[in-house]
């Protein structure tokens, strides 16, 4: 690369960065601007409805993302391997989610499950059935692009049938030669649905608003400065999940070799 | 007595007919080959084998037992892929034992079969290490290992060399060959590489375009091809263009020169004739008393190492390729020059013309 073009990419790589952090910096200053020695942040930290907000959006989330995986799995696994002609399809199903806006989706959830003859939200834990039937809807595209990306790095075909030829039954495919072998790609997509489940304020507002995304917004009202510390927690447990990403894919690069003389 | 037999097997997807009216009958331990080009059915016939295709008409019976309709999972048929299929996140070890662990047999039983395999394919040391640690030879031999540790009935393998270089290839293919005989396995081996189907097997199936064209020896494959194809595809072949003088006698013309064959003429005098003779047969000179002679020029001449292909040019633009063996004496001849060339009459075989009819040399694909 010529020096003018090096140059060009790091003036590019400032601005992105400045871009990112500088929000950041200013939420994290504005966090301490009541009291720069962390009062918002000890406020949060004694704050029962930040944990119970914070710890049921987590549950939510990690239910959603078993019931997503145990959705999205198979079908991707399934369309790739004997119904590819079904993919488009596939593909365009689970874009619907960002075709409809989710103030749509939950009154129509609530229209259809708020009163007989589906009256599931006046169950007990109802609301919570419905939240994370929504939930698992929005996650598809996230979902099923990370496997289904992880799926074309595999060979599914050749495993699968090496596998049945070795006496493997279907749940034993699954459990051992395709779960583990997408492993990163599920971890893509169960923190993008984790991220997008704790952060989602419409339809919790709606089910849940004792959930994270709504705490956050009533403290913005009353408590700005806590609400930037809250924010800048959010980031950090990101930035913990990423980690976990990073280090769970430590090793598997090049791992999947299908073919060809090294 | 037949342990592996397919009769009358069909498959079609569609309207296409992938595999039409095919019999196989192998013995226990016997090497087989499908031989054949691209498309010609030879992998869709060795996945009905494995259980991945079901036929559309037909059985196949193995050791007595109809399997045609048994999933893959239930045939007990080990299978190597020419993407070797190994579990990328298994370990050497973990990928062989795989078949083992299926069967659930006891964790000191899978150690000592593994370790007696991975010694068999001469990897004892690559036990702990994942797939993408391996070469690509090393790693078909781990599926070969794979394909082998439960002690299938039948042995397939689906072109398993073609993914690795030339020198890997033939050493990979006599250690094949060398196992399979110590293990007496029955094998079914799929490739469109004559030599290695000459090399490895007992019999070769060559297939085209969904039929069985021939099955034999090698030997008989190579030296007394059934079909037209079967001749063009396995090994090299001239096929001129020849127009009989006297059938009684064997009398014809190629090239505006007379030759006589032993081969018997079903034709009248001035039919036209394909002639199939192999480069080999051919040598440079006059040759001993009673040989075939035809005189031509020095077409074109190319070293290919331990032979030189020489094409020699006779009238009516009749090419006739010839291989000679290197040998640092050897003396070639000048492109241009005037040269005899001369064959036995019992080289040819004479054949009806068919869509390959021409001077030339035809090339298996």
């Amino acid at each position: 690369m010529s020096r003018f073009g090096a140059w060009w990419a790091w003036a590019i790589f400032i601005i992105a960065a400045l871009y990112m952090l500088v929000p950041l910096v200013a939420t994290f200053q504005f966090s301490l601007q009541q009291n720069p020695t962390g009062e918002a942040y000890r406020y949060i930290f004694n704050d029962v409805k930040f944990f119970a907000g914070l710890g049921y959006s987590f549950l939510v989330a990690v239910i959603t993302i078993v019931i997503s995986l145990l959705i999205i799995v198979p079908t991707a696994y399934w369309v790739r391997l004997k119904l590819p002609r079904l993919r488009p399809f596939i593909e365009f199903m689970t874009l619907l989610p960002f075709v409809v806006p989710p103030i749509i989706l939950v009154f129509g959830l609530i229209r259809s499950y708020g009163r007989p003859p589906l009256a599931i939200t006046s169950l007990p834990h109802g609301s919570d059935v419905v939240l994370i039937g929504a939930y698992v809807v929005l996650s598809f595209p996230y979902m099923y692009r990370a496997v289904d990306a992880g799926l074309a790095s595999l060979d599914v075909r050749s495993l699968t049938e090496a596998a049945q030829s070795m006496g493997s039954g279907w749940p034993r495919i699954l459990l051992r030669v395709i779960f583990p072998n997408l492993r990163v790609a599920i971890l893509s997509g169960a923190f993008l649905t984790l991220a997008i489940v704790v952060g989602e304020f419409t339809i919790a507002s709606y089910l849940a608003p004792w959930s994270f995304a709504p705490y956050l917004s009533q403290l913005g009202v009353f408590k700005a400065w806590s609400a930037a510390a809250v924010s800048i927690i959010s980031f950090m447990l990101t930035w913990a999940a990423m980690g976990i990403l990073i280090l769970a894919s430590r090793g598997s690069a090049g791992r999947v070799q299908i073919a060809g003389a090294r | 007595m037949s342990f592996l037999t397919l009769t009358n097997i069909q498959k079609s997807f569609g309207t296409m007919v992938a595999v039409e009216d095919f019999n196989l009958s192998a013995t226990k331990g016997e090497f087989v080959s499908f031989l054949g080009p691209s498309g010609c059915g030879k992998t869709t016939t060795l996945r009905m084998i494995a259980g991945f295709e079901t036929p559309t008409s037909g059985t196949i019976v193995l050791d007595g037992g109809d399997i045609t309709y048994r999933p893959p999972n239930k045939r007990n048929i080990g299978m190597v892929f020419q993407s070797y299929a190994l579990f990328p996140n298994m370990t050497v070890a973990q990928n062989v034992g795989f078949g083992l662990r299926v069967r659930k047999r006891p964790a000191d039983q899978i150690q000592k079969r593994v370790t007696e395999l991975l010694e068999l394919i001469h990897l004892p040391d690559k036990a702990n290490q994942f797939p993408y640690q391996l070469s690509g030879g090393q790693q078909q031999r781990v599926a070969l290992a794979r394909a082998l540790a439960f002690e299938p009935e039948v042995l397939l393998l689906d072109e398993p060399l073609s993914a690795l270089d030339a020198k890997i290839r033939v050493s990979l293919r006599q250690e094949i060959r060398a196992i399979q005989r110590q293990l007496g396995i029955t094998t079914v081996y799929v490739t469109h590489d004559q030599e290695e189907a000459l090399s490895l097997s007992d019999r070769v199936v060559v297939m085209s375009r969904g039929r069985v064209e021939q099955i034999g020896t090698p030997f008989e494959i190579y030296n007394f091809p059934a079909t037209r194809f079967v001749a063009s595809f396995v090994g090299q072949l001239n096929a001129l263009p020849a127009t009989v003088v006297d059938a009684g006698s064997g009398r014809l013309t190629v090239g505006g020169q007379e030759i006589r064959v032993s081969a018997r003429i079903d034709a009248p005098a001035g039919s036209a004739m394909s002639l199939a003779l192999r480069p080999e047969m051919v040598s440079l000179g006059e040759g001993p008393e009673g040989s075939n002679r035809l005189a031509g020029t020095v077409a074109d001449v190319d070293f290919l190492g331990a032979i030189v292909r020489m094409r020699i040019r006779l009238a009516d633009a009749v090419i006739v390729a010839l291989d000679v063996f290197n040998e640092p004496t050897l003396k070639l001849p000048a492109v241009g020059s005037s040269i005899t060339i001369s064959f036995p009459a019992d080289g040819p075989l004479v054949m009806a013309p068919g869509s390959e009819a021409g001077s030339g040399t035809s090339a298996a694909a």
